[in-house]
């Protein structure tokens, strides 16, 4: 290769990566290490001076912090209950929809809708719902079920935001149920019917089998979007009452943008990524290994 | 399954997802009925449709929120942020498929692992990063943020789309002296379009609801976008709920209609965009 053809090799490989490089250097890797070092520091964001702390806000967040604590604590309920409700319903929506009903289409613009809008107005919109909605429905109907003081109490807050995130969510993974279901042979299925197997061991033996693809990416988005839940925690229920359904990431907010302790903020906004990773690539690992060929 | 006769079994789950479907609308029915209410009237029968149709909070909150202004706010952010992501993320992934170089694999492993970062473990050095190079407090600054933010996924989806596409349409581009640039956006690009498509929407659906990133970067009230405008207003307003409901249904119909629009694409492109990942 000849000096000219390489410089405009060079040059070309810069034009067309360089860009993508630059934004992505500036606003995510750049950030993502100085959190690292930042964890060790004690800093306060206003004045300048950010002092070495050493391990002092991990030791601090692991022994002492009892609020980060709880939303860890939190956090996790809520992950979990929030993923299997979610993929539940999600999953049977889906199955309801692919058996030739003649409202599909509009049912899953139905269904799909409650995903386009944001955390934080569907929040709002709950609060009116839980607030106003309930109570007038419980006066009608005189069921307990809806007299509860929904965001006033530590339970029903809790279910309230479950509530919230299951309706938001179920639609988006429906529609990618949706598509591992129309994907299924039809032979395979066609074949069980003559061997006269049942409904529930077609769904167990044959659907969810093949399903699996669509189980690792819809498990890794729910698992994705429960951790990470910050719009909808503050709009409905502000982490209350009394913090106890404060997210990991409220928590984190709320350390460093309203206490202005930012040193020890991205200290539990480390801890907060390892743990996302982690969890994340085990789940994809443990659900690759269930996937069939077909 | 569509050959399947319609059986009564059919006409059962039907109705089941019928009323499924119905209850999955309840809270947008009481949102959009009680916005048409007096505050008396809100009070007293919330569940029963408006006694007369009540457009005065409407006007109340297209004021008091300069719904116009924000409006423009978010789709200046949404459709720059998109044109720039656009750009970037084709171009560096055409360059990746390529060359499949070292050093671009090695590049694309680093875009692809960044997408487990969470927003919120790098929010706090993002905001010291922006405020020394200068991107707090401006629309640019913001979309900027976007671009970075974006790239991973966008880039991904890029990568796997160009892998498909054969490379002799460009070679035969090359004998006939076309430049580099000219065969990726005269030939290339144009092939992308469903890939464009796809990453459009997804972004626009992300970017128009983003409420975080907009709220830390924009610390300048003129600039609010929609989600930070009604924020604002749920602060000022608590318990007005007669003025909160309009506001609530200005700041979703737009992403609404938008939807119902577009819903065949963008349930197509969430199909694409999440099995490929």
């Amino acid at each position: 290769m000849n000096g000219k053809t390489r410089l405009g090799n060079w040059a070309l490989q810069w034009v067309f990566t360089g860009p993508a490089l630059l934004f992505f250097a500036v606003v995510v890797v750049v950030p993502f290490l100085l959190s690292i070092y930042y964890s060790f520091t004690e800093w306060n964001g206003v004045s300048q001076d950010v002092k070495w702390a050493g391990i002092s806000n991990f030791k601090y967040i692991l022994t002492e912090d009892g609020g980060f604590r709880r939303s860890f604590w939190f956090t996790i309920r809520f992950t979990v209950t929030m993923v299997i409700f979610t993929n539940l319903l999600g999953f049977v929506l889906a199955l309801l929809l692919t058996q030739g009903l003649k409202t599909r289409n509009v049912l899953r613009t139905v269904f799909f809708m409650p995903n386009v809008i944001g955390g934080l107005l569907l929040g709002f919109i709950w609060q009116f719902i839980f607030v106003k909605g309930f109570s007038t429905i419980g006066e009608k109907t005189g069921l307990g079920f809806f007299e509860l003081p929904w965001l006033g109490d530590e339970t029903t807050a809790f279910w309230a935001l479950i509530i919230v995130s299951v309706w938001q969510g179920a639609g988006y993974l429906m529609i990618i149920y949706i598509a591992g279901l129309i994907n299924i042979p039809k032979e395979l299925t066609e074949a069980a019917t003559i061997d006269g197997a049942s409904r529930w061991q077609m769904l167990r033996n044959i659907t969810l089998p093949l399903v699996m693809p669509s189980v690792t990416v819809c498990l890794f988005l729910a698992i994705s979007w429960a951790f990470k839940m910050f719009d909808l925690n503050l709009s409905l229920t502000q982490g209350g009452p009394y913090g106890s359904t404060e997210s990991v990431a409220l928590n984190i907010y709320q350390e460093a943008f309203r206490n202005n302790r930012l040193g020890l903020g991205t200290a539990k906004a480390l801890i907060f990524f390892l743990v996302v990773a982690a969890v994340s690539l085990i789940q994809v690992t443990i659900t690759k290994r269930k996937e069939v060929e077909v | 399954m569509d050959a399947k006769r319609y059986s009564p079994r059919t006409l059962i789950l039907e109705i089941l997802a019928i009323l499924l479907g119905l209850l999955f609308l309840v809270p947008f029915y009481f949102v959009i009925v009680n916005s048409m209410k007096t505050f008396g009237e809100l009070l007293r029968n919330t569940a029963s449709l408006p006694e007369a149709f009540y457009f005065g909070n409407y006007l109340k909150v297209w004021e008091i929120m300069k719904f116009p202004a924000v409006f423009m706010n978010s789709l200046i952010i949404t459709v720059c942020s998109n044109i720039g992501l656009v750009l970037i993320s084709s171009m560096a992934a055409y360059r990746m498929v390529r060359h499949p170089s070292k050093w671009n694999n090695l590049l694309f492993a680093c875009f692809v692992a960044a997408m487990v970062i969470p927003f919120q473990s790098i929010m706090i050095p993002l905001v010291k990063v922006a405020s020394s190079v200068g991107l707090l407090g401006s629309v640019w600054g913001l979309v900027i943020c976007y671009f970075g933010f974006g790239v991973s996924l966008n880039l991904f989806l890029y990568h796997g789309f160009i892998k498909s596409i054969p490379r002799e349409i460009e070679e035969s581009a090359v004998v006939d002296g076309t430049t580099p640039f000219g065969v990726f956006w005269r030939i290339v690009f144009p092939l992308l379009k469903p890939m464009t498509v796809t990453v459009v929407l997804l972004n626009s659906l992300w970017i128009w609801n983003d409420f975080l990133l907009p709220l830390l970067v924009l610390n300048n009230p003129y600039l609010r976008t929609i989600p930070l405008a009604t924020y604002a207003f749920f602060g000022q307003y608590t318990k007005q709920w007669d003025l909160a409901l309009a506001a609530l249904v200005l700041g979703v119909l737009p992403i609404i209609l938008f939807f119902l629009a577009l819903q065949k694409h963008i349930i197509e492109g969430i199909t694409a965009g999440s099995v490929k990942g």
